[in-house]
């Protein structure tokens, strides 16, 4: 029944270069060892064996912007902390994405004041947000999934006028 | 690509901090953090290096500074409690129990029995996950990655029997002014009583690991050394003073919520080095647990929170009958409650040592100033002593048993 099938009969599957670089991406999207407050703790409980990230392909935590894909902002902003955030942030290779993990990191949280950034998205662009104080585990995996369905979504062409 | 290249901290700005031979260029001077793994958080540390020789070793901090004390002041008695969550993140409850102890002194309310024990049962929990986050984490840190997963299986445990009496993991906020928000529900005791059978067994599983094994000992025996002298002069306290023989522990010295009638000791040790300060901390795991069971065992019935509707609001079930009731309740959440102009101090024993909070009201019904004495701020102090002659390697060992929280200095 068409080519698809005779192809797959020979060991063959075909796809778009896009899907398969995107599947790639999701699939080994390596996050940045970057905790700042108490939603780190909480992601450090979404690593551990109860909740076990990696079975997204995530078990490898970097603590070098360099070899990281996303950044996961778990914790409060402070100022003095911004420019080091921007900092790691460009640091990163491209591709890379942002979540801001937590009501802190999303919208200042309870913090309304003279020391909390009201929202990593001042600073860097955000992806996905995920609310809780402090989200629970799943949330956070769920915040996860979510990227990575808008990651499977990317097309080449957006990406290229950047 | 010099961008890539090691770059050398000028060392004009701490010229007061820092041997001369850093001056000449002798030595070097190296970044490390904020964002390192394994200084717990954002702490930047600003080393002196001979070789690999730390020669000294300058903290840096406020990187986490989020300006609590400020926004509590902004806040009525009962709101600002849940600032208190945020500040010790690795110990909710235990700041929540320091805040409320120094509202009821200030406006002298009564804490029934019941929520005497419910508050020390659930500090003491609260005590085991932090110190179990500690235990995973700083071994994490010095390359035994097995002890992170087990320790965090365990504290789920914990996290679960918090959800199950406040509806939170983390940030429970459970502890009121008078007493708890609302009795626990009927499956706590099972929880807890199924957490202390299991959790003996899941001690000595971490000490199989760790306490004999020669290369956890090497990383840790002798390192950090901390003198009995040295840690009292810097006002260390918890288990980083107990580690070097002093035997001082708040839950000993000055009772508070009925911790006098707990059979317990306080673990003390005197080589005062990382080892040390490992072995208190796991003994301090046993030792809680015995308060936890003492305290369920003699749980008595009886009201959760204090019948002074003037701090405490009344029970949903009466606001729908009685008029008094509703105005009470309306006029707690939106006004709050007036505390007399004085000043109180109250501390309590936090897994890091000494939380206290000063508290001082104005007649109104919010904190006219508020200032958290919190332990991991002193125990910071006590790192640059400890880090001298060692190597940086070392060094990562020494941040991770001081237990230093960053909300926690930072505030």
């Amino acid at each position: 029944m068409g080519v698809e099938q005779k192809l797959a009969n020979m060991g063959v599957v075909t796809t778009t270069l896009e899907t398969a670089v995107n599947w790639g991406r999701t699939n080994a999207m390596w996050p940045m060892l970057f905790g700042l407050a108490c939603c780190a703790i909480e992601m450090m409980a979404a690593q551990a064996a109860n909740y076990d990230m990696s079975r997204f392909g995530m078990e490898l935590m970097r603590p070098s912007p360099r070899q990281s894909d996303l950044m996961i902002v778990a914790g409060r902003v402070s100022r003095k902390m911004g420019p080091v955030l921007r900092r790691l942030y460009d640091q990163m290779a491209e591709p890379k994405w942002v979540i801001a993990m937590g009501d802190c990191a999303s919208c200042g949280g309870v913090f309304n004041n003279y020391a909390i950034l009201q929202g990593v998205d001042e600073i860097v662009p955000v992806d996905v947000y995920v609310a809780g104080c402090p989200p629970r585990p799943e949330a956070l995996i769920h915040g996860v999934v979510t990227l990575h369905e808008k990651v499977r979504a990317e097309k080449f062409k957006d990406l290229a006028k950047v | 690509m010099s961008e890539f290249q090691l770059q050398e901290i000028p060392v004009g700005p701490y010229k007061h901090l820092v041997s001369e031979r850093a001056l000449t260029g002798e030595t070097m001077m190296l970044n490390m953090g904020p964002q390192h793994p394994s200084t717990h958080g954002v702490l930047r540390l600003l080393l002196e290096l001979d070789g690999e020789i730390v020669v000294n070793c300058i903290p840096d901090i406020g990187y986490l500074h989020t300006g609590v004390e400020k926004n509590m002041e902004a806040k009525t008695y009962q709101k600002a409690e849940v600032m208190s969550d945020r500040l010790d993140y690795m110990n909710p409850i235990g700041n929540n129990l320091a805040y409320v102890m120094a509202v009821e002194k200030l406006v002298d309310l009564d804490v029934p029995e019941r929520a005497q024990a419910l508050r020390v049962i659930l500090t003491e929990l609260q005590r085991i996950s932090s110190h179990l986050v500690w235990l995973g984490t700083s071994a994490l840190d010095i390359a035994a990655m097995s002890v992170f997963l087990y320790c965090f299986r365990e504290r789920e445990i914990i996290l679960d029997i918090f959800e199950l009496v406040s509806g939170q993991r983390m940030m429970t906020t459970y502890l009121r002014p008078g007493g708890v928000w609302r009795d626990v529900p009927v499956e706590f005791e099972t929880a807890v009583r199924n957490f202390i059978k299991i959790f003996p067994k899941r001690i000595d599983e971490y000490e199989s690991m760790l306490t004999n094994n020669p290369l956890f000992l090497d990383r840790v025996a002798g390192i950090g050394k901390l003198s009995r002298e040295d840690a009292l002069s810097f006002g260390a306290t918890g288990p980083n003073l107990r580690a070097s023989g002093v035997n001082w522990d708040l839950r000993k010295a000055r009772p508070y919520c009925g911790y006098e009638q707990y059979d317990f000791s306080v673990p003390t040790h005197t080589r005062g080095d990382v080892f040390a300060r490992y072995i208190v901390r796991v003994q301090e795991l046993r030792e809680s647990l015995k308060i936890v069971e003492q305290a369920l065992d003699k749980l008595p019935l009886g009201p959760v929170h204090s019948e002074n509707r003037k701090f405490v609001p009344p029970p949903r079930s009466e606001i729908g009958v009685s008029m008094e009731s509703l105005i009470h309740h309306f006029k707690l959440w939106t006004e709050g409650f007036p505390a007399p102009k004085a000043s109180v101090y109250s501390a309590v024993e936090s897994p890091r040592g000494e939380l206290g909070v000063y508290l001082e009201g104005d007649g109104g019904p919010k904190p006219y100033r508020i200032h958290w004495r919190t332990p991991s701020f002193e125990n910071l102090e006590i790192l640059p002593i400890m880090a001298k002659g060692h190597l940086v390697a070392d060094l990562v060992a020494i941040i991770g048993s001081v237990d230093i929280v960053l909300g926690d200095i930072d505030r």
